[in-house]
């Protein structure tokens, strides 16, 4: 099979509009998580949110109208808004912008999103209910359906390869990374835009969140401190929103073209946990084997591994039993390992958040860095024994890094990304 | 008369976002002004919302240009 190589990255995250400017942010310890003003949530028990920073596009502020003219706008919602600026980032990064019509044959999108158009599910219901059928926008159903930010990717750039939208809840962004590697791995295309999009901060977005129990409520007048992974003081997840592409390519064809190679993704490994619609399988053994399954496809070993960005949400149980299964799977090698979680900074960006979580394994390849997990200031008894980094980044070598998504339904999913060696 | 006219182009070129020169009486919402066929329905249902009109499914797919929509509303308007 091929192998398969980074070689453009691209993200709007609530830190910042562009990957730089992101993770200059993350290491520098700031937190992109603040009172939710998208919408009113006066009435709502969850008020904080990694909202993606809107101006007009100085200081990497997010201008929706540099990437739609406003009056287009109405035919899609914010993720793919998200995805279309993160992916022309990703295509001007790697130098794939109009790369003839071949390539463009050659050239596939997997962008995937873990609920996609809710607002515009939300506000069209309201609608419906209100005024009627006849008064429902015909820019409706495609302003929301999840695999249309790789359709609008693919109609802006011409690319006529693969067209397809992973949807597997938080896991979405890593599985449509590991996915869109193996059609390249497999043939089916050289190039794939591939990653995660969400723009799900709108009132039925959080109140749904909230029922469920699975946001953090406790900390609604000081957001910064909201999202704190491995604390004792966690009380559930913050969500974020915005999009993480990488431009993923052949060995082969990168070499092919002088193409500048971030990294390797050199493992990929998915499992069920057969357990429960929302919660963790107490155990980890998900997890334990998604992990194990990476590593297996990569040819490494655990010593190999210096960095896991966790998937860490700041849930109560979640984070436990990752970390269990880290302690698990590495051994003894868990005491040179560096393990974070940047939702810490931006909150959880569900479908986008394996997607933009590979770009940051990427990134501490690139810059010998790990970001660190903030607001980590009592680690909790199950969360001891790992160096979680907390509140400072680190400067360390990371030669390889394992990267974790675990998604409601019980759908887990880990990338390994590697130093690219030749 | 020319009230309603003004007024249909009014809607047209706000929601196609095109230049008011273009938006003649024998412009095509698709062929000329570059609506798609989504936009279409957006632009009936525009007119419907303005004029405090109904227009039905077979005669709304007869309103292609900006003058089929003039005299649509002529006719149909109280």
């Amino acid at each position: 099979m091929k192998r398969v190589v980074v070689t453009g990255l691209g993200m709007v995250s609530p830190l910042a509009n562009g990957v730089g400017a992101t993770w200059e942010r993350l290491i520098a310890g700031q937190t992109g998580i603040g009172p939710i003003t998208r919408c009113d949530v006066s009435d709502m028990s969850a008020r904080v949110a990694g909202e993606v920073p809107r101006g007009d596009g100085s200081d990497h502020t997010f201008n929706a109208d540099l990437v739609m003219p406003p009056k287009e706008q109405r035919r899609v919602d914010d993720f793919i808004l998200f995805a279309l600026a993160a992916a022309d980032e990703a295509l001007k990064d790697a130098d794939w912008i109009e790369p003839g019509e071949e390539a463009c044959l050659r050239t596939g999108v997997m962008i995937g999103a873990g609920i996609g158009g809710l607002r515009a599910i939300q506000d069209s219901a309201i609608t419906l209910h209100e005024k009627g059928p006849r008064r429902v926008s015909p820019h409706f159903i495609p302003s929301a359906l999840i695999n249309l930010a790789s359709g609008q990717v693919q109609i802006r750039y011409g690319f006529k390869g693969p067209n397809h939208a992973a949807v597997t809840a938080c896991s979405t962004g890593a599985h449509a990374l590991g996915d869109a590697a193996r059609m390249i791995m497999l043939g089916d295309a050289d190039v794939m835009v591939a990653g995660g999009a969400e723009g799900a901060i709108c009132r039925l977005g959080i109140a749904g969140f909230a029922q469920a129990k699975a946001l953090s409520t406790r900390y609604n007048d000081t957001p910064e401190k909201a999202s704190r992974p491995y604390d004792s003081g966690r009380d559930g997840f913050v969500m974020g929103e915005g999009a993480g592409i990488a431009v993923l390519e052949s060995l082969e064809h990168a070499q092919a073209r002088g193409a500048k190679i971030y990294a390797e993704l050199v493992g990929y490994g998915m499992s069920g946990d057969a357990y429960h619609v929302t919660a963790p399988e107490p155990t980890g053994d998900g997890g334990y084997r998604s992990m194990q399954a990476a590593l297996r496809s990569s040819g490494l070993t655990v010593e190999d591994i210096d960095y896991v960005n966790a998937h860490g949400t700041s849930t109560p149980l979640g984070d436990e039993i990752e970390l269990g299964a880290v302690k698990r799977l590495f051994g003894d090698a868990v005491d040179r390992l560096c393990m974070s979680s940047t939702k810490s900074a931006i909150g959880h960006l569900l479908g986008a958040a394996g997607a933009v979580e590979s770009i940051f394994c990427i990134k501490a390849i690139e810059n010998g860095i790990v970001p660190p997990t903030l607001n980590l200031d009592n680690p909790s008894e199950q969360c001891q024994g790992v160096d979680l980094v907390p509140h400072k980044a680190k400067e360390k070598t990371v030669n390889a890094a394992l990267t974790n998504s675990f998604g409601f339904g019980g759908t887990n999913a880990s990338l390994i990304f590697k130093r690219f060696e030749g | 008369m020319s009230d309603i006219s003004d007024r249909v182009k009014k809607i047209v070129i706000e929601h196609l976002g095109v230049e008011d020169a273009k938006v003649t009486e024998e412009a095509s919402f698709i062929d000329d002004l570059g609506a798609d066929s989504l936009d279409t329905v957006e632009l009936v249902m525009a007119f419907e919302e303005e004029f405090g009109i109904e227009i039905p499914d077979d005669a709304a797919e007869k309103i292609q240009t900006v003058k089929d929509a003039i005299s649509y509303i002529q006719e149909n308007a109280s």
